[in-house]
């Protein structure tokens, strides 16, 4: 075992970690603000509810590696054939695996996050939205201030699951050259000749990340599930 | 269109391989589930050494869903992949044998199966904790006791407890069986990967691997239903 090569080149992990961390946080940003509407639209049975549910249909059903070689190898060498697209202005992002891990990873994440939040908006109870009504709130009101809020919170345990699936899901980053986490792992892998070391540092450096989401998960269910009770 | 059917029977073997790379992960996700959740319902009972080796199964089990709920599929896999080879060289070398290549499929269903096992583990013990405790008692009442009343009592209730827990990680597992092609397992991934590139055109065999994929997915959520409605149709 030579894990003082792992601890001599400490800073190549660091910056794995970095480039997991943002990749990751920067996907599920961009997936929820796909979601919310989403959701809201499917639960509400708005006319676009055909047409996003086979997004999430097609993106739940696929696995990431291949969504990610679909758009990377797919849009890179199948469109690269048109002038048209090499022109065009988004040419540079459609080459660059950071771009296309990001695009990918995003609508990995809006189609799973889509059917939390629809199954969190249809469960709500009905007296909650009586109650807001009875008030005199507007149904924008209602929407903004007690459906989507309620909805939210009780998404939270499972959109923590989400967020650990989506970490572990951004190993395909590495796979694509991307130098996150699993990418310098290979690189290490390649550069110093010692395979084992690399990858078990990385399967630490992946449950420590796990156990950090889980318990910022935890407090947050603490506190904006205190209401139910539930906290020991 | 003439090169998918040029590559399809080739596709097809992919396909095959996928399939069994999937059931086979399954089926070890099973074992090991169960004997998870079993170590972790156990009351520790008889004499203290047959208490301690419960307590140290429960622990072991707890250990290993923590563990294994933390590690990406595809770092576990390496670590088997590259494990097992140096296990292998290690034992082959002993023996005074030629260097023998770890199987990657072998890799892989332990990877996938490790995995999966902790969360059937979670599965399991659920279902059991939401089989009645009356009906335990019911059966035997009824004169039905360990095997008969597991068999003809408790182990269909479980069933349909724990199917749609189980649908859903099967699923999941299905997807990950994906990631074997990054240690270059020829599975569907893999293949179309390679002949994509090779013919200039990765988008329509990526496409293909899209529609096979959903066909798996589909047509196991279909027969999980079914399986489902089966299972539950004692109840209203």
């Amino acid at each position: 075992m030579r894990f003082d090569l792992v601890f001599e080149h400490w800073d190549l992990f660091a910056r794995g970690v970095v480039t997991t961390l943002e990749l990751v946080a920067l996907s599920l940003a961009v997936g929820f603000c796909i979601a919310l509407p989403c959701g809201l639209a499917l639960a509400r049975g708005h006319r676009s509810a055909r047409l996003i549910r086979a997004y999430v249909y097609v993106f739940r059903g696929t696995p990431l590696l291949v969504q990610t070689y679909l758009f990377y190898y797919g849009l890179g060498v199948t469109l690269g054939q048109y002038d048209w697209v090499r022109d065009s202005l988004f040419w540079p992002f459609l080459r660059d695996a950071w771009w296309i891990a990001l695009l990918v990873f995003s609508l990995n994440s809006g189609a799973y996050a889509t059917e939390i939040i629809r199954g969190a908006v249809i469960t709500i109870p009905r007296g909650e939205l009586e109650a807001a009504r009875a008030l005199g709130l507007s149904d924008r009101q209602v929407d903004f201030l007690v459906l989507i809020p309620s909805a939210l919170r009780r998404a939270l345990p499972q959109y923590g699951n989400e967020v650990v699936f989506m970490l572990h899901g951004s190993v395909v980053a590495g796979v694509i050259t991307i130098q996150d986490i699993f990418g310098v792992t290979q690189t290490f892998r390649a550069r110093y000749y010692v395979a084992y070391e690399g990858f078990l540092t990385a399967a630490a450096l992946y449950m420590a990340i796990t156990f950090v989401i889980v318990l910022i998960f935890r407090q947050l269910e603490k506190r904006y599930l205190a209401h139910l009770g539930l906290s020991r | 269109m003439q090169k998918l059917l040029d590559y399809g029977p080739l596709l097809l073997g992919g396909a095959v391989t996928t399939i069994c790379l999937a059931v086979l992960s399954l089926l070890l996700a099973t074992l090991l589930g169960g004997w998870g959740a079993r170590a972790k319902l156990l009351r520790p009972r008889g004499d203290p050494l047959n208490k301690g080796l419960i307590r140290l199964q429960a622990r072991v089990a707890t250990a290993y869903t923590t563990l294994a709920r933390g590690i990406p599929d595809l770092v576990l896999m390496l670590i088997l992949y590259f494990g097992g080879q140096r296990a292998l060289n290690w034992v082959t070398e002993l023996a005074g044998l030629d260097t023998l290549e770890f199987s990657k499929f072998l890799a892989g269903t332990l990877a996938i199966g490790l995995l999966y096992g902790a969360y059937l583990t979670e599965t399991f013990r659920g279902a059991w904790l939401a089989v009645a405790k009356g009906q335990g008692e019911a059966a035997e009442a009824l004169g039905l006791r360990g095997l008969r009343a597991f068999r003809l009592v408790l182990f269909p209730q479980f069933v349909r407890h724990a199917l749609p827990g189980y649908g859903n990680v099967w699923q999941v597992l299905v997807k990950s069986t994906a990631v074997v092609s990054v240690i270059g397992l020829e599975d569907l991934v893999g293949l179309a990967n390679d002949v994509g590139k090779s013919q200039r055109d990765p988008f329509l065999f990526m496409l293909v691997v899209i529609v096979v994929y959903l066909g798996i997915t589909s047509v196991s959520g279909w027969g999980f239903n079914r399986l489902e409605r089966y299972y539950s149709r004692g109840m209203r």
